[in-house]
């Protein structure tokens, strides 16, 4: 077994609810997941942070035990889901990317039938189901056909249903990807809501303000491959500084920097140059503002923000998340 | 929970249909049970009339055109309802609706996709072959005592057709033209030329051979001979396994193309 590669999980206690070793994925010569190794712990809150293709979905499927893995070693809840994959099912929720509520039943039978795959039944189910419609506040509409519900409310009623087996822990893929802000931002106050009772929650993103809000620890993921992994801000303070001195230059002005930021270190750690604009990587923007109108440089806009994820993982890959 | 619904989870997708035919019944009342009846009409009694005349009834193995036309239309009825059951909607539970990958998140595998599936199909095959079969009696059409038995047949028959009807659906990627193509040139010529309409005796030799491979020749000539009486036990029995085959080897197949279909 290859040696972990990072600091221990938090709950260094706790046996991993996931544990993955050089775990693989190949579809025919192509790589998706590339020999990555990480753990969970119990009520941890865990992402995959990555653009699109990077291999998060690859990643939830094998840890959802609906497809095999193609090298190294992957055990969810102590078990290989290989040999054991229904009985890790009965104890995961499920919220895949692509939405696959049963558009032919009602909000509430799709939380009822969705109970009997689980073999929960009866009086047990229907309680459950109203209890879940209360939670993701779907209860006015539990007699509704689930095709006109909106994409936020369909993924409400998708959360509830991943939560009707009482899951020990729970595999969200992207949840809030092409919803509209408000939505979102239910979403992230219900999953909140999971994760201060307990839960366990892994999930994927490309919204780094997602995984800020979510995650306690995460993975950055890039082409197959892990290339970083803290929680929030450990991987701020480890790749980036504190904040970051945007500027827009004049349009006529987007020359090469001719080293007018050159000699500003330590204060300017790194400069990067984007197609509109420049960022400065610094510990004090106010003062790294001054540095650059003494030098003679006019932007048409200097804005001083926090460094975030998205800084990291341009740090790392060179490339921003979102194109 | 017992052991009998432990051991059964393929009976939760079958429940998972009923529930959506509960609501849906009605609208496949017209398809599944008054197209054959006005087909067995138009055909049995108005041709009918003619082709006795003709013929006599001699050509029909000493039955009225009617008697030997609705049995056939009952095994051909049978394999037009596993056809679509086992197209159209298993292609939206794999790909526009997603409900196996749903499914696939829970206890549930492969293989108690198919059992639920097979056994939804089951019931619709049961019940479109049960009225049918309550018809003929209607129209004294039935002769022999070993009648009820034509609507296993029927069911049987439709089996030979639904799981490699199931299998062929899980290769296909979401678009209708090898759906087309299936009823256009396989599901439509089989009902036309196995037997249903006229004795397959009345086709060229070469094709008569072929239709003697068919599942829907077997499936008709065993309905048939149930419901006349005319059945011969090693004939009926050849019939039998004939269609029994076909369902065994659509079962294999089913279940590998569906599990590399969903499981990748
Ligand atoms: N079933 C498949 N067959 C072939 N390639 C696949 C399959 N599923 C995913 N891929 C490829 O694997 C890569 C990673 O995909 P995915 O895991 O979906 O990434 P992400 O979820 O991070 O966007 C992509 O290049 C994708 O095209
Ligand atoms: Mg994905």
């Amino acid at each position: 077994m290859a040696a972990v590669p990072f600091a221990p999980v938090s709950h260094p206690s706790a046996a991993s609810l996931i544990s993955a070793r050089g775990l693989t994925k190949r579809f025919g010569d192509f790589t998706a997941v590339d020999a990555i190794d990480f753990d969970v712990a119990p009520g941890e809150s865990f992402g995959f942070l990555g653009p699109n293709g990077a291999g998060k979905t690859s990643t939830m499927r094998m840890i959802g035990c609906v497809s095999p893995i193609s090298g190294g070693t992957l055990r969810v809840l102590g078990l290989d889901p290989a040999a054991d994959g229904r009985r890790i099912r009965a104890q995961l929720g499920v919220v895949p990317q692509q939405d696959n509520l049963d558009t032919e039943l009602t909000v509430r039978e799709n939380l009822l039938i969705y109970a009997r795959y689980f073999e929960i039944g009866g009086p047990d189910a229907r309680r459950r189901a109203d209890e879940l419609l209360e939670f993701v506040q779907l209860a006015d509409r539990a007699e509704s056909e689930v095709e006109p519900l909106s994409g936020g409310l369909k993924r409400r009623l998708t959360i509830a249903r991943a939560l009707i087996n009482e899951p020990t822990l729970i595999l969200l893929d992207e949840p809030t990807t092409g919803l509209d802000p408000q939505a979102r931002h239910l979403l992230w106050e219900r999953l909140y809501q999971l994760k201060r009772r307990g839960a366990t929650l892994v999930l994927t993103t490309h919204y780094m303000d997602e995984a800020e809000q979510l995650c306690d620890r995460l993975v950055v993921m890039d082409q197959a491959k892990i290339v970083a992994e803290g929680s929030p801000r450990e991987l701020i303070e480890r790749h980036v500084t504190r904040e970051v001195l945007e500027l827009r230059l004049p349009a006529d002005d987007q020359a090469p920097l001719d080293g007018r930021f050159d000699g500003l270190e330590p204060l300017v750690e790194r400069v990067e140059q984007r197609p509109d604009r420049v960022l400065l990587y610094t510990s004090d923007g106010e003062a790294a503002v001054e540095r650059i109108h003494e030098r003679g440089v006019r932007p048409e806009s200097a804005l001083i923000r926090r460094a975030s994820l998205e800084d990291v993982f341009l740090r790392l890959t060179g490339r921003t998340l979102v194109d | 929970m017992t052991g009998l619904t432990a051991a059964q989870p393929g009976m939760r997708v079958l429940q998972r249909n009923l529930w959506v035919y509960r609501r849906t019944w009605r609208g496949s009342i017209f398809t599944s049970f008054l197209t054959p009846i006005l087909f067995l009409l138009a055909m049995g009694l108005g041709l009918g009339a003619l082709v006795n005349q003709g013929a006599g009834a001699g050509g029909f193995g000493g039955v009225t055109y009617l008697a030997f036309l609705a049995p056939g239309l009952m095994a051909g009825s049978a394999m037009q309802t596993a056809a679509f059951e086992s197209s159209f909607p298993i292609m939206a539970r794999i790909q526009w609706r997603r409900n196996y990958e749903a499914m696939l998140a829970t206890p549930l595998r492969v293989r108690d996709l198919l059992v639920g599936e097979l056994g939804y199909i089951g019931f619709r095959l049961l019940t479109t072959a049960g009225v049918f079969f309550l018809v003929m009696l209607a129209f004294g059409v039935v002769r022999s005592p070993l009648a009820p038995l034509s609507v296993p047949a029927a069911v049987l028959t439709g089996y030979a057709f639904s799981p490699l009807i199931v299998a062929f659906s899980a290769t296909q990627k979401g678009d209708t033209t090898g759906f087309n193509m299936l009823f256009r040139f396989v599901i439509m010529p089989l009902y036309l030329f196995s037997g249903s309409f006229f004795p397959i005796e009345q086709l060229p030799g070469a094709l008569q051979a072929l239709a003697w491979l068919t599942p829907l020749y077997n499936g008709v000539a065993l309905t048939r001979g149930l419901v006349l009486g005319t059945a011969e036990p090693l004939t009926a029995m050849a019939h039998t396994a004939v269609l029994v085959a076909y369902a065994g080897l659509g079962l294999a197949l089913a279940r590998r193309n569906l599990g590399r279909r969903m499981v990748g």
